[in-house]
Formats: C-alpha cells, structure tokens, sequence
C-alpha cells in the first residue's frame, strides 16, 4: 500500500526542480531543525527514547572469596583482577540485552573495593525510529556476592580428598631412581595437578583429584622410566536413580628394579635373542628403555620397557655390592667378534687390585672393561668382585652349567672417590649447584620406622635408613656431575651460598692451589653455564612458594588479595 | 482556537470528523465525548452531525466539504445520504459521485475557494469538485505524496502541510492556494496533517498527543489566534506578495 501512495519516480531526463530542504520546528522543544521521521530535534529525542531500555543496569555476580575467582554461569570459574581486561570481559558478558544494540565503550568506575560493588560504565549506540541512530552511556552496577566454589569448599571440607592414587614402587635398596624422577617431575612440573605426595616403603605415593590427572602423570612416567602399571578401583558411593558411579581409582606403578650400574646375567633365550650378547652384562643407562652393555665386548642391547617385562630380570649384583679397585696397569685393545660396538667405549685389560687389600696383601685380578677410554694406572674404580660374591641367581647357574667362566672382576665406573675424599678434607667440597625437592608428606609406617631409627641410631652393622637416603642423595649428585646424558634431563640450579663461600675460601684455595691442582684436577663438576638461575635468587621466592603451595592445597593465597 | 480531542483512544481527529465554514460532521461514536467537543465549541454557529459513512466511522476520510457543498462516496447508503441532507443547510448541496477513489478525505483538500485533488482523479470527478464545492481545481501532490488530502490541511486563512514539503514545493502550493503556508506536524511529530487536525477559518481540532508548541504553530497559521489576527494577515499578505514578485 505504502509505495502506491507517492508518485512514479520522475523518468532519467526529466526536468527536476531543485529541492530545498525546509525547516520545521521541533515537535516538544520549537527550536527549528530539519524534518526527519519524529520530527523532533535530538536533544528531545532523547529525553523521549531510553535506547538503554531492557539492558540490565544491576547484575549479581558471584565470586569466591578464598579463591578470588568469579562465576562464570553455569559452571566456570574466571580468575580475574579488579579492573583488568579479563574482569572488564566478564562484566560485559554478564549484562543481559547488550545483544540489540551495539556496543562502543566500556571501562570501569572506581569503586572501593571493601563496597563489593564493580561499576562499569558502558557507551552503546542504538537505533531509534527508522534509522536515527543514538549513542548514549550508562553505567551498570554489579553486586558482588560471596559464594564458595565447590573446589574451595571441597578444599575447605576435606584438603586432600583424592580420587585417584598412584602407586610407584621400585623393590630396590636404594632410592636413587626416585630422586632421579623427583627431579625429571620438577623439571617437567608433572605434579601440577597433584593433591599429595606420600612417600611409602620403597616407593612414592602421588594422590590426583580427578582420575584424569593421574593417567596423565602415569603417561609422563612411562616417558621417563621403564614402567608397568595395574589399575584397580573401588566403589565409593553410587546413585540408583542417575546410574552415577564414585569410584576411587588407584593405580599401581612397578618400576624396573635394574638400574645404572647393576650387573645382569640374561637368560640364554633373551641372551640370544639380543645378537648373544653377554650373558653377563651391566646396565649403563636406564631411560623407558634399559640398555645394556657386555663388558667383554663392548656391545650394547637395548631393552624396550615391553620387552623388559615381558621377561623381567633381576640385577645379579647392585650398587650396594659395589668394591673400589686400584688400577695397576691399563692396555687398551681391539675389540673382537660381532657388531654393535659401542663408540663411546674402549675395551681395555687392566690389572686391578681392591682398595681394601692394599697395604695387607699382594693380589691382584685381570679384568676386561669397557671403560679403557678412562682408565689408566695410578686411577681407583669401582666395579663387582665377582670372584669373591656370593651369587644366587637361576640364570647364572644355567649359564654356568653351560660352560660360562665369570670373570673375577667386572668394572663399572672410574672412582673419584679418593679426589672427592681429599677435597672434602681441604674444606672445599661445597657444590656451585643445587636442586629443588618436591614437597613429600612421609608416609605413617614410614614415619614411625624413621622414629625408631632417630632414637637408637646405629643399630646393627648397617646405617640407618635416614643416612642410607643421604648416601643415596650424595651419590645422585655425584652421578649427575658424572653424566653429563642424565645432567641434560633435569634442572639444576645455582646455589646462591655458593658464591660467598667460594669467595671466603679464595685466598685459602690459592695457597694450596699448588700442590692439589695436578691431583684433583679431573674430578667431575657442573659447569656453571649449565645451570639456571633460581627465581629465589631473583628474589621471587616468596612469590613462588605460595605458588607451589596453591597448586597443591588450592588456593591459599585468597587471603592475600583480600588485604 | 485550537481544541485538542481523541476519538475513544485514537488521536486521529481527522479521520472521525470533517469541519467546514458551514457545518461540522461527526463520527458515531459508543460515548459522546467526541461529539461534544465539537458540540461545545460550534453549536453556536454551525450544526454539527452525528453519521457514519458507508457503515464506517472514518467520516473524515470518505468525504470532503466547504462552505458550498459536501461529496460523499458512491458507498454511502441512502439513508446516510438522506440524514445528511436533511441535518444540513439548505444552501449546501450534498452529492454522492462514483469515484474509483473512494476516500475523498484522502485524495481531495480543499478550502472555499480552490481544491487540490490527488493525480489519479477521474475527469468528471474533478468537475463535479468544481462544480459543487464552487472551487478552482488544481492536480498536485505535497512533497512527492499524492494523497494531499491527507498531507495537507489548509482554509481560507492558512495552511499546513507535511513537513517534508520542500521549500519550493512550499511556495508554488502557497500561490496557487493564495494562502501562507508552514510545513509542520501533529499529534507529536506526525506528519500525516489531515488525519490528525480538522479546521475551519474559526476553530481547530487536533488529537490530544498535540504539542503545544505543534499548537502555537497551529493557532498561528491558521489565525486562530483573536487578538493580533489583522496583524498577521498583514505581515502574511505582504511576505506573500514578496514572494509572489
């Protein structure tokens, strides 16, 4: 009906008067504008239309007090700062029927932050009675309404509440593996989203909140180290009318007791299977996979974490069993027979004799090593005397019926303990680094065994098990200086004592820097470009404690912010 | 004066009432408020008629009057047409003409002296214009809209018109009606000026959404106001002549 109304558009060349544009007055105020479709001047146009009109000038949000984080519906919770980007985001999100007009400007209204009220003032621009369009501002008050999240109140209601647990264990006699992992999970921070960490005989328990967390972590070990795991799980509480099921998941992690190091007599079939290789042969590097390496020959099999289990082996002789030895010659010489020999070695005969019996006896072994690249007369090693053990091991007895000779010494490692021991007498065996520890509870039987031995220390021929962990710590560190492969797995850092002590002890140092220079010049260290600067060191200690602490017992620093 | 009305809830004075120098007609309405608005401020001088047109109430827009003569759409009915002619005075002739278009208020507006009549008009209705209402007949349209009925209203003292009507548009209107002419609303900004206002040379009647200040300019276009009248007619008459020259 409409365009009926107005006459036909004059035709392209027809003569068209000029049109000036007429004045009329405004409808509410008088004052003379040009007509447009209310005829009314903008000022009263505006007094007339609220183009704000539907969208939400108060809001309720919800937030948290003890985690400072905001509500986002239905279920998400936003951490943000007063007056950021992210908070800003938020409230907009937050005001219901910003979606007709369109929105120009937004920025915050300071408001104290004790009055739980955030002010935003928004600038929208509208469209009013066919196609004027209107830009107004407004401002939108949201209340802010404490409300715990239900991770606080889980949190608050029970701390270490886990759903899934992992188990890690390895039936050895040493914890060397488990430092090692401790630091390769710092490193990695695989334990971001753990719970607590417990430790247990012969082994780590790592608790997760959520069944997810703790596959993922057991995938990371499967990175890191020769691993089989089970999974078990247990019904909590369980809904007839939803089929919901609560369950506690627990997972048990067996690591591969082998480790660097150990000696291994291989089964014949497993031994053959490898290229015959061995069957005595000495563990030189444990990843996800073991390798392995025959002294004799110098050459190297590697055994995937499937393969390992799927025969597992147990190590003939461990670190424990370990003898330090005096070489008294050394002579390299070609390896013979089969492939797979390793460059970095070199087959070497060397004549040794055992620290312990030097001074009170003559004997001396021959032993074939695979540390000729290292070893020269004059060095101390360490290795098995295999002459002198006491074996029990059914593979070695099969091999043995088959005609196998053992050597009587099998070298494992150059010794620089003798090099440490002299330093350390001249006071200067302060380390330039150090590492970070993982926050561990100690388990209950744990703690009551470590009790025991605080009180009647030495009991028995052996150490107590709190000395046996320092030995085993010192040893790690030792291993790390010695190998530079495991160095490059994990993060050491700079130990900021270091410096002053080193100063203090310079002029004393340089005094006896000319009889000790030749002697422990050799002894393994970190270089110092090597190592990362800790954030305590730049003064981010603080800052990074609470950090640690959040991650695991969720969300302290609440508090903070509030003041 | 200018007297601001509804018609039950509609500001659409125009559409329920014609007003003429000679006579006033009404919608029937279910209360009488409308009608007595008419009635108190006319009854003195005119009659004012209660009817309905062709079954509707929309008098304003199926016919158009003077002081001479009132047309009626060919759908009027008899008895209608009777009670008209009957309530009117005798020197007004009523007629019913067939036109296409059948809403006269619409298409035709129209003082004592000159009509302008939408485009489209048939021939012979264009004459009988001229012949009842005893008026000159001119084809026009305001601002591009051919519905001058509804986008004008003027009477022997001034006019209105819509206020998109540009001002050349404003001027060749103003001489052919020889009347002084504004562009400007009702009702609060409508520009629909015949729907929304009904006038003579002495009275006015708007919907009750009128603005004053849409009154004032009312009042003073149409020289409602007593006091200073022969003033303005002067001022007009010479700004008139200027514009003419």
């Amino acid at each position: 009906m409409e365009p009926a109304m107005f006459a036909a558009a004059p035709q392209a060349g027809t003569f068209m008067p000029h049109q000036t544009q007429g004045h009329v007055l405004c409808c509410l105020c008088g004052t003379s504008i040009t007509p447009n479709p209310t005829n009314m001047c903008v000022n009263c146009i505006r007094t007339q239309v609220d183009i704000t009109e539907g969208i939400q000038k108060q809001v309720t949000v919800l937030w948290c007090k003890s985690c400072g984080r905001y509500l986002q519906p239905p279920k998400h919770w936003l951490k943000a700062d007063l007056e950021s980007k992210e908070l800003l985001t938020y409230c907009i999100k937050r005001v219901r029927g910003l979606s007709k007009v369109k929105l120009v400007d937004a920025a915050f209204v300071w408001t104290e932050p004790h009055s739980m009220r955030l002010k935003v003032k928004l600038t929208i621009q509208g469209e009013v009675l066919n196609g004027a369009i209107l830009q107004q501002s407004f401002v939108v008050e949201y209340v802010v309404e404490r409300y715990m999240c239900p991770t606080c109140n889980r949190q608050n209601a029970n701390p270490n509440a886990w759903v899934a647990c992992v188990q890690v264990r390895q039936h050895v006699s040493h914890k060397r593996t488990f430092f090692f992992l401790e630091q390769l999970i710092l490193k990695h921070s695989a334990d971001e989203s753990c719970v607590n960490v417990k430790e247990m005989h012969e082994g780590v328990d790592f608790y997760f909140a959520n069944r997810a967390h703790a596959i993922k972590f057991i995938d990371f070990l499967q990175t890191a180290v020769p691993i089989r795991y089970r999974h078990d799980k247990q019904l909590v509480s369980h809904d007839v009318h939803t089929s919901n099921y609560n369950y506690k998941y627990t997972f048990s992690v067996e690591v591969a007791p082998l480790c660097k190091d150990d000696l291994v007599c291989l089964p014949a079939k497993l031994a053959a299977s490898l290229g015959n290789i061995g069957p005595v042969v000495v563990v030189t590097r444990v990843t996800n996979a073991i390798t392995l390496t025959d002294p004799l020959s110098l050459r190297q099999a590697v055994l995937e974490a499937g393969a390992y289990w799927r025969n597992p082996l147990k190590p003939m002789m461990g670190s424990r069993q370990l003898t330090e030895f005096y070489i008294l010659d050394s002579e390299v010489v070609a390896p013979t027979g089969g492939y797979g020999h390793n460059p970095k070695w070199a087959l070497a005969s060397c004549e040794v004799a055992r620290a312990a019996d030097f001074g009170s006896n003559d004997q001396t072994f021959f032993a074939r090593t695979h540390l000729g690249h290292l070893l020269h007369a004059g060095d101390s090693a360490v290795g098995y005397d295999v002459a002198n053990a006491n074996l029990v091991d059914p593979e070695l007895e099969k091999a043995v019926h088959k005609g196998l000779t053992l050597p009587d010494v099998v070298l494992v490692r150059k010794s620089y303990e003798e090099r440490r021991r002299r330093r350390r007498a001249r006071g200067d065996q302060q380390r330039a680094w150090r590492l970070k520890r993982l926050a561990v509870d100690v388990g209950e039987e744990e703690a009551a065994a470590q009790k025991a031995a605080a009180q009647q220390p030495h009991h028995g021929r052996g150490m107590s098990s709190l000395e046996q962990e320092q030995a085993d710590l010192e040893r790690f560190m030792q291993e790390l200086e010695e190998d530079p492969d495991m160095r490059a797995r994990v993060a050491l850092y700079r130990d900021p004592n270091y410096q002053a002590a080193s100063a203090a002890a310079a002029p004393r140092q340089q005094a006896a820097m000319s009889d000790t220079d030749e002697e422990d010049g050799d002894v393994p260290e970190v270089p110092l470009e090597e190592l990362l600067d800790d954030l305590a060191a730049l003064g981010l200690d603080e800052d990074e404690e609470e950090h640690g602490g959040g991650g695991r017992h969720g969300g302290g620093g609440g508090d903070a912010m509030m003041e | 004066m200018a007297s601001r009305c509804d018609f039950e809830g509609s500001n659409d004075a125009g559409c329920f009432a014609t007003l003429t120098n000679a006579y006033a007609i009404t919608a029937l309405g279910a209360a009488e408020n409308f009608y007595s608005v008419f009635e108190a401020e006319l009854a003195d001088h005119i009659p004012v008629i209660k009817t309905s047109v062709a079954g509707t109430r929309l008098v304003g827009r199926m016919t158009v009057g003077n002081r001479n003569g009132l047309l009626l759409p060919n759908t009027t009915t008899d008895q209608e047409l009777m009670h008209i002619r009957n309530s009117l005075p005798d020197e007004v002739v009523v007629q019913r003409i067939d036109e296409r278009l059948s809403a006269l208020g619409n298409c035709i507006a129209c003082n004592d002296y000159v009509a302008l009549i939408h485009p489209d008009i048939d021939k012979e209705t264009e004459e009988i214009v001229a012949d009842v209402l005893g008026v000159e007949v001119f084809r026009q349209t305001i601002a591009g809209n051919v519905l001058v009925g509804s986008y004008c209203q003027f009477t022997n003292q001034g006019g209105l018109v819509a206020p998109q009507t540009s001002v050349e548009d404003l001027d060749e209107l103003s001489s052919l009606l020889q009347v002084p002419l504004v562009a400007g609303t009702v009702n609060r900004g409508s520009d629909v000026i015949g729907a929304g206002l009904v006038v003579n040379d002495w009275a006015a009647f708007c919907g009750l959404d009128t603005t004053s200040t849409e009154l004032s300019v009312i009042e003073s276009v149409f020289k409602l106001r007593d006091s200073n009248a022969a003033k303005i007619v002067n001022e007009m008459r010479a700004s008139l002549i200027d514009s003419m020259i």
